[in-house]
């Protein structure tokens, strides 16, 4: 089973949830954290490291003995990344979304595959959790690649538990997409209630069941409750404001070993999620 | 004409609060929200649109059945897995390339522009607004990031007014890398989290990839003074512009509830004078 953890607005608390999901859950469970312009959950898993691997995109690299500067290539390009002006051939791998438009076209077999670095992933280990995350390089523009490559690393065997990236665009997409259930963490105010909103559109649009977990749910208003009411949307948790709470979180700790009794809440969690998930197929099967 | 966008790296730091907080101490500004993923500057500024366009950007395919022959090339060329294996395109998966439309022998596939959503432009009780809302699910945030920065300047330029104030996307990825490009400066709003300082770092790293300057201060700075100090010295030991500190003040939230910023709600509060003397620096390092 995989659950994606996500959320619309930044900061509501995606990865305080998967990091206790996870280490409440003990073994045979992965930590995919795919928010990968700004990963996180390493910084409270403190997972060993056991492997570390560059990941490169495919971009074109134009061997001019061979070009004939007929221009197919720049015509297929629609991202702009290959311009032919005269006897000059440019290549922008920067904006290359490897296509592979443009060897293909090459009537002249003058264009090869090079790499674009994306980014890094690394993999490790942490009490029985499997942990998994991606670093997108800095000035690298496309995080979803990276983001796929972080998830094949998906065990079915396991539980697997993804940190999404906030927002509700590709990234987003990349990180909810064929997962089994969506955990929208949000937080009680308006901002967090617009934003929640499009991230219901996005699990719905992906036709994923989700639920609600309501983050320092005592401040703010009551317009997610009477939303998620009216929507018919399953509140699964609720995470009071309490200052002992972000202040563990400010230092790196995780809430089940500051206030253990949180560990049966979270368990408590998993079981709702998987009979809403149960219950889900279930209902689309028969 | 200045261009200051706000950024965190992190999300939820208090990005939007503080661009509204300042929008009542600026004068002869454009607001901005570059954040057009998850806008929400709106919510607090109520703007009254004028100006409605759509924004459109890219392609996705989509297969003629009359004329398809299953002959499969454009299985075989999609690199991105759009196509089933009964010839539909999913235009979830579909990045737009036009590979497919190339190559199909039958021009059997065709190629529609996308309308990925909406711009705006508006008036707020505290001046001219630009702004944005991504669909859902779309691509080229960064397109739009640049399109609502461009119809900003020009209106800046048209009105005559001197400062734009942009409230930025998080992380450090497509959409900030289009909002922060040619800016006159971004401040960097951190929290004193260990998740904060890592993701401020990041986002320092692409401020100075991109030559931008960078200006630093700290929100909620009472949840852990520590870290808070080591931001400071960490802004200092890198040459970044050290702006102050906002205390944990959940005026911040009443007054989000309220619709209103922080210092319509009380004019007097201790997360206010901290955020006007943030402002009054930030004024003096940009010349306003």
């Amino acid at each position: 089973m995989i659950i994606s953890i996500a959320s619309g607005k930044g900061g509501t608390g995606k990865t305080t949830v998967a990091t206790n999901l996870a280490r409440s859950m003990g073994s045979n469970v992965q930590l995919l954290d795919c928010d990968v312009e700004e990963p996180n959950a390493h910084l409270f898993i403190n997972p060993s490291f056991t492997s570390s691997e560059t990941v490169f995109t495919p971009v074109p690299e134009v061997n001019e003995d061979k070009c004939t500067y007929c221009g197919k290539c720049a015509e297929i390009c629609q991202f702009k990344a290959i311009a032919v002006v005269n006897e000059n051939i440019l290549v922008f791998e920067a904006l290359c979304h490897s296509c592979g438009g443009c060897w293909e076209v090459c009537p002249e077999s003058a264009i090869h595959e090079s790499g674009r670095e994306l980014g890094v992933i690394q993999k490790g280990y942490s009490n029985g959790i499997e942990f998994i995350h991606g670093k997108l390089r800095i000035g690298e523009a496309m995080s979803p690649p990276l983001i796929k490559k972080v998830r094949s690393f998906e065990n079915p065997d396991k539980l697997t538990i993804i940190d999404a990236p906030p927002g509700t665009s590709c990234p987003v997409i990349a990180s909810m997409k064929d997962t089994d259930f969506v955990l929208l963490v949000t937080e009680p105010t308006p901002f967090g209630l617009y934003d929640l909103k499009l991230a219901v559109g996005a699990a719905q649009m992906l036709n994923i069941p989700l639920g609600l977990v309501i983050n320092r749910s005592d401040l703010g208003d009551s317009g997610v409750k009477e939303y998620a009411h009216e929507m018919n949307l399953p509140i699964l948790m609720e995470i009071p404001f309490e200052r002992q709470i972000a202040e563990a979180y400010s230092r790196g700790k995780m809430l089940v070993d500051v206030m253990p009794e949180w560990k049966n809440k979270f368990l408590k969690l998993y079981d709702q999620i998987k009979n809403l998930f149960k219950h889900q197929t279930r209902n689309t099967k028969y | 004409m200045k261009e200051l966008i706000v950024i965190s790296g992190k999300g939820g730091t208090g990005k939007t609060s503080l661009i509204a907080a300042f929008a009542t101490l600026a004068e002869n500004k454009v607001l901005c929200d570059a954040d057009v993923d998850a806008a929400d500057l709106h919510l607090i500024m109520d703007p009254h649109v004028f100006t409605r366009a759509d924004f459109k950007s890219g392609h996705t395919a989509a297969i003629n059945r009359n004329k398809c022959t299953e002959c499969g090339l454009c299985l075989d060329l999609c690199r991105f897995s759009a196509i089933s294996d009964d010839f539909n395109v999913n235009p979830i998966d579909c990045e737009g390339c036009g590979v497919c439309v190339y190559f199909c022998p039958e021009k059997a596939i065709d190629f529609p522009e996308n309308t990925c959503g909406q711009w705006f432009i508006s008036d707020t009780r505290f001046g001219p607004m630009v702004h944005a809302r991504l669909r859902i699910a779309e691509e080229n945030s960064g397109k739009l990031v640049t399109l609502v920065r461009q119809k900003s300047k020009r209106l800046a330029d048209e009105k005559n007014l001197n400062l734009i104030l942009t409230d930025g996307p998080p992380g450090v990825g497509c959409p900030v890398i289009a909002s922060i490009g040619g800016a006159s400066a971004v401040l960097i709003v951190a929290e004193p989290t260990l998740s904060g300082i890592h993701d401020m770092q990041r986002v320092i790293e692409l401020a100075n990839h991109f030559k931008v300057p960078a200006m630093v201060c700290v929100n909620k700075f009472d949840l852990n003074p520590d870290l808070t100090r080591d931001i400071e010295n960490f802004a200092r030991v890198e040459g970044l512009f050290w702006l102050g500190r906002i205390p944990f003040d959940p005026i911040f939230i009443k007054a989000m509830v309220q619709g209103q910023t922080i210092f319509e709600y009380n004019k007097n509060s201790g997360a206010g004078k901290a955020v006007k003397k943030i402002w009054n620096t930030l004024s003096n390092l940009l010349n306003l």
